[in-house]
């Protein structure tokens, strides 16, 4: 076993306890925890594939911004543990055999295009951020540009949803 | 060397588990955090497959995903706030109606 495929072992195994976590926590500030969790090592997959620049957007914006955002909303409204009722044991009856079937299609799609499944990684022999850099400000210039309109549609949103209403 | 099946096996176990976090889960925060979760998964299969063409394509969609997910946080969380304000509950089963 090469050190990489170790390090991608414990790097997937803490990801997948992180998402087990996050639906086995009553409390959300827990699950939210674990999601954070989740997303550091999902960042340290990116690094070990040789993707450093969205490693770091990774962390700064998912486990920095996002998960933040999620944390203060939760404080915010003071949530409490969430309670379990009968329609989520239904939910639960339903949900996970589908879950399970997904899973299994997914599996199998990925086992059948055995293309390019057997070739490893080459991990940094790219110019990584420079290229992505090039690519996004070339030949993806106009859905970038149109992302900036979608956050300040977003920011405008917000500002509208949260505040009270004068009476 | 790390094969890139491995890495859409890791991603389709963990979409799986958002999918069954969003339908088990009944607290509309859980619920967003595991469609952020179901995002993140589909991010890392579009990195592995962007290394394992050698094209920087996949690493910009992650980019844009990262981006709308911000936005899609930012308008959700305050809806959330919106109806927690009202409503006084944040369980799925007790905001079922669309008018009050």
């Amino acid at each position: 076993m090469t050190p990489q495929l170790a390090i991608f072992f414990v790097l997937a195994a803490l990801a997948v306890l992180g998402a087990l976590s996050l639906i086995f926590q009553r409390h959300p500030i827990h699950s939210a925890l674990s999601l954070i969790v989740v997303m550091i090592a999902l960042a340290g997959l990116y690094l070990l594939m040789g993707a450093e620049f969205v490693a770091a957007v990774q962390i700064i914006v998912y486990g920095g911004a996002i998960m933040v955002l999620f944390v203060f909303v939760i404080m915010l409204l003071n949530v409490g543990v969430e309670e379990r009722t009968n329609v989520s044991k239904l939910a639960g009856v339903a949900g996970v055999p589908l879950a399970v079937a997904l899973l299994g299609f997914l599996a199998a799609a990925i086992a059948r295009s055995n293309e390019s499944a057997q070739t490893g990684l080459q991990s940094g022999t790219l110019a990584n951020t420079k290229e992505i850099s090039t690519m996004l400000f070339r030949e993806f210039v106009y859905p970038f540009e149109l992302t900036s309109f979608l956050i300040l549609v977003a920011i405008l949103g917000a500002i509208v949803l949260a505040q009270r209403e004068k009476s | 060397m790390v094969p890139t099946s491995y890495y859409l096996i890791l991603s389709a176990v963990l979409f799986g588990l958002g999918v069954v976090a969003f339908v088990f889960k009944r607290n509309v925060i859980t619920i967003f955090m595991s469609i952020e979760l179901m995002l993140n998964a589909v991010n890392l299969a579009f990195v592995a497959f962007s290394q394992a063409r050698h094209q920087s394509d996949g690493q910009v969609f992650v980019l844009f995903v990262i981006v709308v997910a911000a936005a899609e946080a930012a308008v959700g969380l305050g809806i959330i706030i919106l109806t927690a304000r009202n409503r006084q509950s944040l369980n799925v089963e007790r905001v079922d109606l669309l008018k009050l």
